[in-house]
Protein backbone atom coordinates (compact mmCIF):
# COMPACT_ATOMS: atom_id res chain seq x y z
CA UNK A 1 0.00 0.00 0.00
CA UNK A 2 2.63 2.51 1.09
CA UNK A 3 4.87 0.97 -1.54
CA UNK A 4 2.29 1.57 -4.27
CA UNK A 5 1.77 5.17 -3.11
CA UNK A 6 5.49 5.85 -3.11
CA UNK A 7 5.87 4.34 -6.56
CA UNK A 8 3.07 6.59 -7.82
CA UNK A 9 4.62 9.65 -6.16
CA UNK A 10 8.03 8.86 -7.63
CA UNK A 11 6.51 8.60 -11.08
CA UNK A 12 4.57 11.85 -10.63
CA UNK A 13 7.65 13.85 -9.68
CA UNK A 14 10.39 12.13 -11.61
CA UNK A 15 8.49 9.92 -14.03
CA UNK A 16 9.20 9.92 -17.70
CA UNK A 17 10.13 7.45 -20.31
CA UNK A 18 10.88 3.84 -19.50
CA UNK A 19 12.63 1.94 -22.26
CA UNK A 20 13.24 -1.78 -22.41
CA UNK A 21 15.72 -3.27 -24.87
CA UNK A 22 13.85 -6.55 -24.55
CA UNK A 23 10.56 -6.65 -22.73
CA UNK A 24 10.71 -8.77 -19.57
CA UNK A 25 8.56 -11.76 -20.44
CA UNK A 26 9.11 -14.08 -17.52
CA UNK A 27 9.85 -13.54 -13.88
CA UNK A 28 13.40 -14.75 -14.02
CA UNK A 29 15.69 -13.63 -11.29
CA UNK A 30 17.75 -10.64 -12.27
CA UNK A 31 20.37 -8.29 -10.95
CA UNK A 32 19.68 -4.76 -12.16
CA UNK A 33 22.81 -2.63 -12.08
CA UNK A 34 22.60 1.11 -12.69
CA UNK A 35 24.50 4.37 -12.56
CA UNK A 36 23.99 6.21 -9.29
CA UNK A 37 23.28 9.93 -9.18
CA UNK A 38 20.63 10.55 -6.52
CA UNK A 39 18.81 9.09 -3.54
CA UNK A 40 15.75 8.63 -5.73
CA UNK A 41 17.53 6.22 -8.07
CA UNK A 42 16.40 2.91 -6.74
CA UNK A 43 12.90 4.14 -5.96
CA UNK A 44 12.46 5.10 -9.60
CA UNK A 45 13.96 1.88 -10.98
CA UNK A 46 11.74 -0.01 -8.62
CA UNK A 47 8.69 2.08 -9.63
CA UNK A 48 9.49 1.50 -13.31
CA UNK A 49 9.40 -2.27 -12.99
CA UNK A 50 6.17 -4.11 -13.77
CA UNK A 51 4.37 -4.86 -10.46
CA UNK A 52 5.11 -8.59 -10.40
CA UNK A 53 8.84 -7.90 -10.76
CA UNK A 54 8.71 -4.99 -8.34
CA UNK A 55 7.56 -7.23 -5.53
CA UNK A 56 10.70 -9.31 -5.84
CA UNK A 57 13.27 -6.61 -6.55
CA UNK A 58 15.29 -5.61 -3.50
CA UNK A 59 17.67 -2.67 -3.54
CA UNK A 60 21.13 -3.01 -2.08
CA UNK A 61 21.83 0.10 -0.03
CA UNK A 62 24.25 1.51 2.51
CA UNK A 63 23.42 0.64 6.10
CA UNK A 64 24.77 3.88 7.58
CA UNK A 65 22.39 6.00 5.48
CA UNK A 66 19.24 3.92 5.72
CA UNK A 67 19.51 3.15 9.42
CA UNK A 68 19.83 6.80 10.41
CA UNK A 69 16.44 7.80 11.80
CA UNK A 70 13.22 5.83 12.30
CA UNK A 71 11.55 6.88 9.01
CA UNK A 72 14.43 5.76 6.82
CA UNK A 73 14.73 2.56 8.79
CA UNK A 74 11.04 1.84 8.37
CA UNK A 75 11.13 2.54 4.63
CA UNK A 76 14.26 0.50 4.08
CA UNK A 77 13.11 -2.50 6.07
CA UNK A 78 9.38 -2.72 5.56
CA UNK A 79 8.64 -0.93 2.30
CA UNK A 80 11.61 -1.49 0.04
CA UNK A 81 12.91 -4.57 1.87
CA UNK A 82 16.38 -3.19 1.21
CA UNK A 83 19.44 -5.38 1.59
CA UNK A 84 21.54 -3.19 3.86
CA UNK A 85 25.28 -3.58 3.64
CA UNK A 86 28.24 -1.88 5.27
CA UNK A 87 29.69 0.71 2.96
CA UNK A 88 33.39 0.37 2.25
CA UNK A 89 35.10 3.47 3.62
CA UNK A 90 36.50 5.92 1.05
CA UNK A 91 40.00 4.95 -0.07
CA UNK A 92 41.78 7.75 1.79
CA UNK A 93 40.24 6.68 5.08
CA UNK A 94 40.82 2.98 4.72
CA UNK A 95 43.89 2.91 6.92
CA UNK A 96 42.34 4.78 9.79
CA UNK A 97 38.78 3.59 9.93
CA UNK A 98 38.30 0.50 7.91
CA UNK A 99 40.92 -2.00 8.92
CA UNK A 100 39.42 -4.80 7.00
CA UNK A 101 37.74 -3.74 3.76
CA UNK A 102 38.14 -7.15 2.14
CA UNK A 103 36.26 -8.79 4.97
CA UNK A 104 33.39 -6.32 4.68
CA UNK A 105 33.18 -6.85 0.94
CA UNK A 106 32.93 -10.60 1.39
CA UNK A 107 30.19 -10.20 3.97
CA UNK A 108 28.23 -7.94 1.64
CA UNK A 109 28.51 -10.41 -1.23
CA UNK A 110 27.43 -13.22 1.06
CA UNK A 111 24.32 -11.22 2.04
CA UNK A 112 23.42 -10.58 -1.59
CA UNK A 113 23.93 -14.19 -2.60
CA UNK A 114 21.70 -15.22 0.27
CA UNK A 115 18.95 -12.96 -1.13
CA UNK A 116 19.40 -14.41 -4.63
CA UNK A 117 19.06 -17.88 -3.20
CA UNK A 118 15.70 -16.83 -1.80
CA UNK A 119 14.58 -16.23 -5.40
CA UNK A 120 14.54 -12.43 -5.11
CA UNK A 121 16.04 -9.98 -7.59
CA UNK A 122 18.52 -7.23 -6.72
CA UNK A 123 19.01 -3.58 -7.65
CA UNK A 124 22.65 -2.56 -7.24
CA UNK A 125 24.71 0.54 -7.91
CA UNK A 126 28.22 -0.73 -8.63
CA UNK A 127 29.76 2.77 -8.66
CA UNK A 128 29.35 2.62 -4.90
CA UNK A 129 28.58 6.30 -4.54
CA UNK A 130 26.56 8.97 -6.26
CA UNK A 131 28.24 10.40 -9.35
CA UNK A 132 27.89 13.59 -11.37
CA UNK A 133 25.36 12.10 -13.75
CA UNK A 134 27.56 12.64 -16.79
CA UNK A 135 30.19 9.90 -16.81
CA UNK A 136 29.60 6.52 -15.26
CA UNK A 137 32.44 6.00 -12.77
CA UNK A 138 34.50 2.85 -12.45
CA UNK A 139 32.61 -0.09 -10.98
CA UNK A 140 33.46 -1.68 -7.65
CA UNK A 141 34.10 -5.39 -7.88
CA UNK A 142 30.94 -6.61 -6.10
CA UNK A 143 29.06 -7.19 -9.35
CA UNK A 144 31.85 -9.47 -10.57
CA UNK A 145 31.83 -11.63 -7.46
CA UNK A 146 28.04 -11.79 -7.55
CA UNK A 147 28.23 -13.12 -11.12
CA UNK A 148 30.93 -15.63 -10.19
CA UNK A 149 28.86 -16.92 -7.29
CA UNK A 150 25.57 -17.15 -9.19
CA UNK A 151 26.33 -17.19 -12.95
CA UNK A 152 22.80 -18.29 -13.86
CA UNK A 153 21.24 -14.98 -12.72
CA UNK A 154 20.63 -12.49 -15.53
CA UNK A 155 22.57 -9.21 -15.23
CA UNK A 156 20.56 -6.28 -16.62
CA UNK A 157 22.21 -2.88 -17.15
CA UNK A 158 20.04 0.15 -16.34
CA UNK A 159 20.75 3.78 -17.17
CA UNK A 160 19.15 6.66 -15.31
CA UNK A 161 19.04 10.06 -16.91
CA UNK A 162 18.22 13.41 -15.26
CA UNK A 163 17.78 11.96 -11.76
CA UNK A 164 20.74 14.04 -10.60
CA UNK A 165 18.77 17.12 -11.65
CA UNK A 166 15.66 16.01 -9.78
CA UNK A 167 17.52 15.61 -6.51
CA UNK A 168 21.20 16.59 -6.60
CA UNK A 169 23.56 15.68 -3.81
CA UNK A 170 22.86 17.63 -0.66
CA UNK A 171 19.30 18.69 -1.55
CA UNK A 172 16.14 17.52 0.20
CA UNK A 173 13.24 18.62 -1.96
CA UNK A 174 13.06 17.11 -5.43
CA UNK A 175 12.40 19.30 -8.46
CA UNK A 176 9.90 17.72 -10.86
CA UNK A 177 11.69 16.74 -14.01
CA UNK A 178 11.15 14.27 -16.81
CA UNK A 179 13.59 11.41 -16.50
CA UNK A 180 14.49 8.40 -18.55
CA UNK A 181 15.03 4.88 -17.26
CA UNK A 182 16.56 2.58 -19.88
CA UNK A 183 16.79 -1.16 -19.31
CA UNK A 184 19.38 -2.74 -21.58
CA UNK A 185 19.76 -6.27 -22.90
CA UNK A 186 21.19 -8.71 -20.34
CA UNK A 187 24.96 -8.80 -20.20
CA UNK A 188 26.59 -11.64 -22.14
CA UNK A 189 28.99 -13.34 -19.83
CA UNK A 190 31.95 -15.38 -21.01
CA UNK A 191 33.20 -17.87 -18.47
CA UNK A 192 36.62 -17.13 -17.10
CA UNK A 193 36.59 -13.45 -18.08
CA UNK A 194 39.08 -11.52 -15.93
CA UNK A 195 37.62 -9.18 -13.32
CA UNK A 196 38.77 -5.87 -14.80
CA UNK A 197 37.53 -6.70 -18.29
CA UNK A 198 34.17 -7.84 -16.94
CA UNK A 199 33.66 -4.72 -14.84
CA UNK A 200 34.66 -2.40 -17.68
CA UNK A 201 32.27 -4.16 -20.04
CA UNK A 202 29.46 -3.84 -17.51
CA UNK A 203 30.25 -0.15 -17.01
CA UNK A 204 30.21 0.48 -20.75
CA UNK A 205 26.88 -1.33 -21.07
CA UNK A 206 25.37 1.24 -18.69
CA UNK A 207 27.17 4.17 -20.29
CA UNK A 208 26.01 3.17 -23.78
CA UNK A 209 22.35 3.13 -22.71
CA UNK A 210 22.76 6.80 -21.83
CA UNK A 211 23.73 7.77 -25.34
CA UNK A 212 20.82 9.06 -27.41
CA UNK B 1 -26.29 27.47 -9.08
CA UNK B 2 -24.63 24.30 -10.25
CA UNK B 3 -23.30 24.50 -13.76
CA UNK B 4 -25.50 21.59 -14.75
CA UNK B 5 -28.57 23.82 -14.43
CA UNK B 6 -27.13 25.82 -17.29
CA UNK B 7 -28.76 24.34 -20.39
CA UNK B 8 -26.41 26.13 -22.76
CA UNK B 9 -23.46 24.41 -21.11
CA UNK B 10 -25.18 21.05 -21.42
CA UNK B 11 -25.70 21.70 -25.13
CA UNK B 12 -22.03 22.57 -25.48
CA UNK B 13 -20.91 19.38 -23.79
CA UNK B 14 -23.31 17.37 -25.96
CA UNK B 15 -21.88 19.11 -29.03
CA UNK B 16 -18.36 18.27 -27.92
CA UNK B 17 -19.32 14.62 -27.47
CA UNK B 18 -20.90 14.58 -30.94
CA UNK B 19 -17.74 16.09 -32.42
CA UNK B 20 -15.56 13.45 -30.78
CA UNK B 21 -17.86 10.64 -31.92
CA UNK B 22 -17.64 11.98 -35.49
CA UNK B 23 -13.85 12.19 -35.27
CA UNK B 24 -13.67 8.62 -33.96
CA UNK B 25 -15.94 7.38 -36.77
CA UNK B 26 -13.92 9.24 -39.44
CA UNK B 27 -10.73 7.76 -37.98
CA UNK B 28 -12.16 4.24 -38.22
CA UNK B 29 -13.22 4.77 -41.84
CA UNK B 30 -9.81 6.20 -42.76
CA UNK B 31 -8.12 3.20 -41.16
CA UNK B 32 -9.99 0.91 -43.58
CA UNK B 33 -9.45 3.11 -46.65
CA UNK B 34 -5.81 4.17 -46.43
CA UNK B 35 -3.40 1.58 -47.79
CA UNK B 36 -0.02 3.33 -48.18
CA UNK B 37 2.43 2.93 -45.27
CA UNK B 38 3.06 6.67 -44.82
CA UNK B 39 -0.67 7.36 -45.00
CA UNK B 40 -1.29 4.59 -42.50
CA UNK B 41 1.17 6.21 -40.11
CA UNK B 42 -0.67 9.51 -40.35
CA UNK B 43 -3.99 7.77 -39.73
CA UNK B 44 -2.59 5.92 -36.71
CA UNK B 45 -1.34 9.21 -35.32
CA UNK B 46 -4.72 10.87 -35.97
CA UNK B 47 -6.52 8.04 -34.17
CA UNK B 48 -4.12 8.23 -31.23
CA UNK B 49 -4.79 11.96 -31.08
CA UNK B 50 -8.55 11.42 -31.15
CA UNK B 51 -8.33 8.94 -28.29
CA UNK B 52 -6.27 11.45 -26.30
CA UNK B 53 -8.86 14.12 -27.14
CA UNK B 54 -11.52 11.99 -25.47
CA UNK B 55 -9.53 11.88 -22.25
CA UNK B 56 -8.69 15.60 -22.35
CA UNK B 57 -12.27 16.57 -23.17
CA UNK B 58 -13.69 14.50 -20.33
CA UNK B 59 -11.21 16.05 -17.88
CA UNK B 60 -12.08 19.51 -19.18
CA UNK B 61 -15.83 18.86 -19.08
CA UNK B 62 -15.64 17.69 -15.46
CA UNK B 63 -13.57 20.75 -14.53
CA UNK B 64 -15.87 23.23 -16.25
CA UNK B 65 -19.03 21.60 -14.95
CA UNK B 66 -17.73 21.57 -11.38
CA UNK B 67 -17.43 25.34 -11.50
CA UNK B 68 -14.54 27.37 -10.14
CA UNK B 69 -12.53 24.94 -8.05
CA UNK B 70 -12.37 22.20 -10.67
CA UNK B 71 -11.09 24.56 -13.35
CA UNK B 72 -8.47 26.10 -11.08
CA UNK B 73 -7.19 22.65 -10.06
CA UNK B 74 -7.11 21.37 -13.64
CA UNK B 75 -5.16 24.35 -14.96
CA UNK B 76 -2.84 24.32 -11.95
CA UNK B 77 -2.02 20.72 -12.81
CA UNK B 78 -1.47 21.65 -16.46
CA UNK B 79 0.89 24.46 -15.39
CA UNK B 80 2.81 22.12 -13.13
CA UNK B 81 3.29 19.52 -15.85
CA UNK B 82 4.11 22.15 -18.48
CA UNK B 83 6.73 23.78 -16.24
CA UNK B 84 8.19 20.35 -15.56
CA UNK B 85 8.58 19.74 -19.28
CA UNK B 86 10.02 23.23 -19.80
CA UNK B 87 12.58 22.91 -17.02
CA UNK B 88 13.64 19.46 -18.22
CA UNK B 89 14.68 21.02 -21.52
CA UNK B 90 16.31 24.06 -19.93
CA UNK B 91 20.04 24.08 -19.27
CA UNK B 92 19.59 24.50 -15.53
CA UNK B 93 22.04 22.92 -13.12
CA UNK B 94 22.61 22.11 -9.49
CA UNK B 95 23.00 25.72 -8.42
CA UNK B 96 19.50 26.49 -9.70
CA UNK B 97 17.90 23.80 -7.59
CA UNK B 98 16.52 26.03 -4.82
CA UNK B 99 15.16 28.60 -7.27
CA UNK B 100 13.40 25.79 -9.12
CA UNK B 101 11.96 24.38 -5.90
CA UNK B 102 10.52 27.85 -5.22
CA UNK B 103 9.10 28.06 -8.72
CA UNK B 104 7.35 24.70 -8.50
CA UNK B 105 6.21 24.63 -4.90
CA UNK B 106 5.70 28.30 -3.94
CA UNK B 107 5.08 30.41 -7.04
CA UNK B 108 2.89 27.99 -8.99
CA UNK B 109 0.48 27.14 -6.14
CA UNK B 110 0.36 30.80 -5.05
CA UNK B 111 -0.65 31.94 -8.54
CA UNK B 112 -3.58 29.51 -8.62
CA UNK B 113 -4.65 30.28 -5.07
CA UNK B 114 -4.91 33.91 -6.18
CA UNK B 115 -7.10 32.84 -9.11
CA UNK B 116 -9.18 30.76 -6.71
CA UNK B 117 -9.74 33.60 -4.25
CA UNK B 118 -10.24 36.00 -7.18
CA UNK B 119 -7.62 38.52 -6.11
CA UNK B 120 -7.02 40.09 -9.50
CA UNK B 121 -4.64 42.81 -8.29
CA UNK B 122 -2.02 40.43 -6.95
CA UNK B 123 -2.72 37.68 -9.49
CA UNK B 124 -1.69 39.93 -12.35
CA UNK B 125 1.65 40.98 -10.84
CA UNK B 126 2.76 37.98 -8.77
CA UNK B 127 4.96 36.44 -11.43
CA UNK B 128 5.96 39.44 -13.59
CA UNK B 129 7.02 41.40 -10.49
CA UNK B 130 7.47 39.29 -7.37
CA UNK B 131 8.64 36.00 -8.84
CA UNK B 132 10.96 38.09 -11.00
CA UNK B 133 12.46 39.70 -7.91
CA UNK B 134 12.52 36.84 -5.42
CA UNK B 135 13.39 33.91 -7.65
CA UNK B 136 16.28 35.95 -9.06
CA UNK B 137 17.28 36.84 -5.50
CA UNK B 138 17.33 33.16 -4.55
CA UNK B 139 19.41 32.45 -7.62
CA UNK B 140 22.04 35.05 -6.77
CA UNK B 141 22.27 33.70 -3.22
CA UNK B 142 23.37 30.39 -4.70
CA UNK B 143 26.54 32.25 -5.57
CA UNK B 144 27.23 31.09 -9.12
CA UNK B 145 27.85 33.75 -11.77
CA UNK B 146 28.40 31.60 -14.79
CA UNK B 147 25.63 32.19 -17.37
CA UNK B 148 23.75 33.96 -14.58
CA UNK B 149 21.50 36.08 -16.76
CA UNK B 150 20.73 33.15 -19.02
CA UNK B 151 19.71 30.95 -16.11
CA UNK B 152 17.63 33.64 -14.42
CA UNK B 153 15.93 34.54 -17.70
CA UNK B 154 15.16 30.92 -18.51
CA UNK B 155 13.47 30.26 -15.18
CA UNK B 156 11.51 33.51 -15.38
CA UNK B 157 10.44 32.73 -18.94
CA UNK B 158 9.27 29.27 -17.90
CA UNK B 159 7.17 30.75 -15.10
CA UNK B 160 5.69 33.41 -17.37
CA UNK B 161 4.78 30.95 -20.12
CA UNK B 162 3.82 27.83 -18.22
CA UNK B 163 2.22 29.35 -15.12
CA UNK B 164 1.31 33.02 -15.62
CA UNK B 165 -0.07 32.77 -19.14
CA UNK B 166 -1.95 29.50 -18.58
CA UNK B 167 -3.51 30.83 -15.37
CA UNK B 168 -5.34 33.46 -17.44
CA UNK B 169 -7.63 30.71 -18.72
CA UNK B 170 -9.26 29.84 -15.34
CA UNK B 171 -8.99 33.54 -14.42
CA UNK B 172 -11.81 34.14 -16.89
CA UNK B 173 -14.05 32.87 -14.08
CA UNK B 174 -13.29 35.93 -11.95
CA UNK B 175 -14.46 38.47 -14.54
CA UNK B 176 -17.56 40.49 -13.69
CA UNK B 177 -19.63 40.92 -16.83
CA UNK B 178 -22.98 42.62 -16.60
CA UNK B 179 -25.86 40.30 -17.46
CA UNK B 180 -23.50 37.30 -17.63
CA UNK B 181 -23.17 36.57 -13.91
CA UNK B 182 -22.52 32.94 -13.07
CA UNK B 183 -22.01 31.99 -16.71
CA UNK B 184 -18.25 32.61 -17.03
CA UNK B 185 -17.52 28.89 -17.38
CA UNK B 186 -18.83 29.16 -20.93
CA UNK B 187 -16.27 31.89 -21.65
CA UNK B 188 -13.53 29.45 -20.66
CA UNK B 189 -15.17 26.86 -22.87
CA UNK B 190 -15.22 29.35 -25.76
CA UNK B 191 -11.50 30.13 -25.41
CA UNK B 192 -10.36 26.53 -25.11
CA UNK B 193 -12.57 25.15 -27.87
CA UNK B 194 -11.63 27.91 -30.35
CA UNK B 195 -7.90 27.71 -29.64
CA UNK B 196 -7.74 23.92 -29.74
CA UNK B 197 -9.98 23.46 -32.78
CA UNK B 198 -8.04 26.20 -34.53
CA UNK B 199 -4.97 23.94 -34.14
CA UNK B 200 -6.96 20.99 -35.48
CA UNK B 201 -8.32 23.00 -38.44
CA UNK B 202 -4.82 24.23 -39.31
CA UNK B 203 -3.52 20.67 -39.11
CA UNK B 204 -6.28 19.30 -41.35
CA UNK B 205 -6.03 22.13 -43.92
CA UNK B 206 -2.26 21.80 -43.90
CA UNK B 207 -2.38 18.02 -44.42
CA UNK B 208 -4.92 18.31 -47.25
CA UNK B 209 -3.77 21.40 -49.13
CA UNK B 210 -0.51 22.54 -47.56
CA UNK B 211 2.11 23.52 -50.17
CA UNK B 212 3.89 26.68 -49.06
CA UNK B 213 5.64 26.57 -45.69
CA UNK B 214 5.18 29.68 -43.58
CA UNK B 215 8.29 29.37 -41.41
CA UNK B 216 10.33 26.43 -42.71
CA UNK B 217 13.16 27.02 -40.27
CA UNK B 218 10.85 26.77 -37.26
CA UNK B 219 8.04 24.42 -38.10
CA UNK B 220 8.04 22.75 -41.53
CA UNK B 221 4.48 21.49 -41.05
CA UNK B 222 2.95 24.97 -40.81
CA UNK B 223 1.84 26.17 -44.24
CA UNK B 224 0.07 29.23 -45.61
CA UNK B 225 -2.80 27.03 -46.76
CA UNK B 226 -3.17 25.53 -43.30
CA UNK B 227 -2.89 28.96 -41.68
CA UNK B 228 -5.52 30.69 -43.82
CA UNK B 229 -7.96 27.76 -43.92
CA UNK B 230 -7.51 26.95 -40.24
CA UNK B 231 -7.91 30.52 -38.99
CA UNK B 232 -10.96 31.05 -41.21
CA UNK B 233 -12.61 27.92 -39.83
CA UNK B 234 -11.76 28.95 -36.27
CA UNK B 235 -13.40 32.35 -36.85
CA UNK B 236 -16.50 30.65 -38.28
CA UNK B 237 -16.62 28.35 -35.26
CA UNK B 238 -16.22 31.26 -32.84
CA UNK B 239 -18.92 33.24 -34.62
CA UNK B 240 -21.32 30.32 -34.51
CA UNK B 241 -20.78 30.09 -30.74
CA UNK B 242 -21.67 33.77 -30.06
CA UNK B 243 -24.80 32.71 -28.15
CA UNK B 244 -22.76 31.24 -25.28
CA UNK B 245 -20.75 34.46 -24.83
CA UNK B 246 -21.56 38.02 -23.80
CA UNK B 247 -20.57 39.07 -27.37
CA UNK B 248 -22.71 39.68 -30.44
CA UNK B 249 -21.79 37.65 -33.56
CA UNK B 250 -19.38 40.30 -34.92
CA UNK B 251 -17.61 40.63 -31.62
CA UNK B 252 -17.42 36.84 -31.29
CA UNK B 253 -15.84 36.66 -34.75
CA UNK B 254 -13.18 39.24 -33.85
CA UNK B 255 -12.48 37.51 -30.53
CA UNK B 256 -12.08 34.17 -32.31
CA UNK B 257 -9.73 35.83 -34.81
CA UNK B 258 -7.62 37.25 -32.00
CA UNK B 259 -7.54 33.88 -30.22
CA UNK B 260 -6.61 31.95 -33.37
CA UNK B 261 -3.86 34.40 -34.40
CA UNK B 262 -2.30 34.45 -30.94
CA UNK B 263 -2.59 30.68 -30.79
CA UNK B 264 -0.70 30.40 -34.06
CA UNK B 265 2.08 32.65 -32.80
CA UNK B 266 2.23 30.73 -29.50
CA UNK B 267 2.66 27.47 -31.38
CA UNK B 268 5.49 28.98 -33.44
CA UNK B 269 7.30 30.36 -30.39
CA UNK B 270 7.16 27.09 -28.51
CA UNK B 271 8.38 25.29 -31.65
CA UNK B 272 11.32 27.67 -31.92
CA UNK B 273 12.33 26.76 -28.36
CA UNK B 274 12.08 23.05 -29.17
CA UNK B 275 14.22 23.56 -32.27
CA UNK B 276 16.80 25.42 -30.24
CA UNK B 277 16.96 22.57 -27.73
CA UNK B 278 17.03 19.97 -30.50
CA UNK B 279 13.88 18.03 -29.67
CA UNK B 280 10.65 17.30 -31.53
CA UNK B 281 8.25 17.20 -28.58
CA UNK B 282 8.30 18.53 -25.03
CA UNK B 283 7.32 15.18 -23.60
CA UNK B 284 5.36 12.03 -24.22
CA UNK B 285 2.57 12.24 -21.66
CA UNK B 286 -0.28 12.64 -24.14
CA UNK B 287 -0.22 9.81 -26.66
CA UNK B 288 -0.06 11.09 -30.25
CA UNK B 289 0.32 14.73 -29.21
CA UNK B 290 3.66 14.76 -27.38
CA UNK B 291 3.84 16.52 -24.06
CA UNK B 292 1.41 18.77 -22.21
CA UNK B 293 3.30 21.81 -23.46
CA UNK B 294 2.90 20.65 -27.06
CA UNK B 295 -0.86 20.65 -26.54
CA UNK B 296 -1.23 23.97 -24.71
CA UNK B 297 1.38 26.01 -26.64
CA UNK B 298 -1.33 27.94 -28.49
CA UNK B 299 -3.32 28.54 -25.30
CA UNK B 300 -0.31 30.25 -23.67
CA UNK B 301 -0.48 33.24 -25.97
CA UNK B 302 -4.23 33.33 -26.55
CA UNK B 303 -5.43 33.25 -22.93
CA UNK B 304 -4.00 36.57 -21.62
CA UNK B 305 -5.12 38.57 -24.66
CA UNK B 306 -8.62 37.08 -24.61
CA UNK B 307 -8.87 37.79 -20.88
CA UNK B 308 -7.86 41.41 -21.23
CA UNK B 309 -9.95 42.10 -24.33
CA UNK B 310 -12.97 40.77 -22.46
CA UNK B 311 -12.09 42.63 -19.28
CA UNK B 312 -11.63 46.00 -20.99
CA UNK B 313 -14.54 45.91 -23.42
CA UNK B 314 -17.25 43.95 -21.60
Amino acid sequence: MIAALLAAAARAVAGGTVRWASAPSDDRQRVFFANHTSHLDFILIWASLPPHMRKRARPVAARDYWEAGPLRRYLARKVFRAVLIERAAPAERVDRVDRNPGMRGREAIARMVEVLDREDSLIVFPEGTRGSGVEVAEFKSGLYYLWRERPEVELVPVHLENLNRVLPKGEFIPVPMITRVSFGPPLDCAEGEPKEAFLERARQAVQRLGEP
Amino acid sequence: MSSFDDHELLWLLAGLAALLLTATAVGQVLERLVATPSGGETVDNVNARVRAWWVMSIAFAIAVASGGVGSVVLFALISFLALREFVTLSPTGRVDHAALVWSFFLVTPAQYVLVGVQWYGLFSILIPVYAFLFVTARLVLAGETERFLERAATIQWGLMACVYCISYAPALLLLDIEGYEGENAKLLFFLVIVVQLSDVFQYVWGKLFGRHPIAPAISPNKTWEGFVGGIACAVLLGTSLWWITPFNPWQAALMALAIALMGFVGGLVMSAIKRDRGVKDYGSLIHGHGGVLDRVDSLLFAAPLFFHLTRFFF
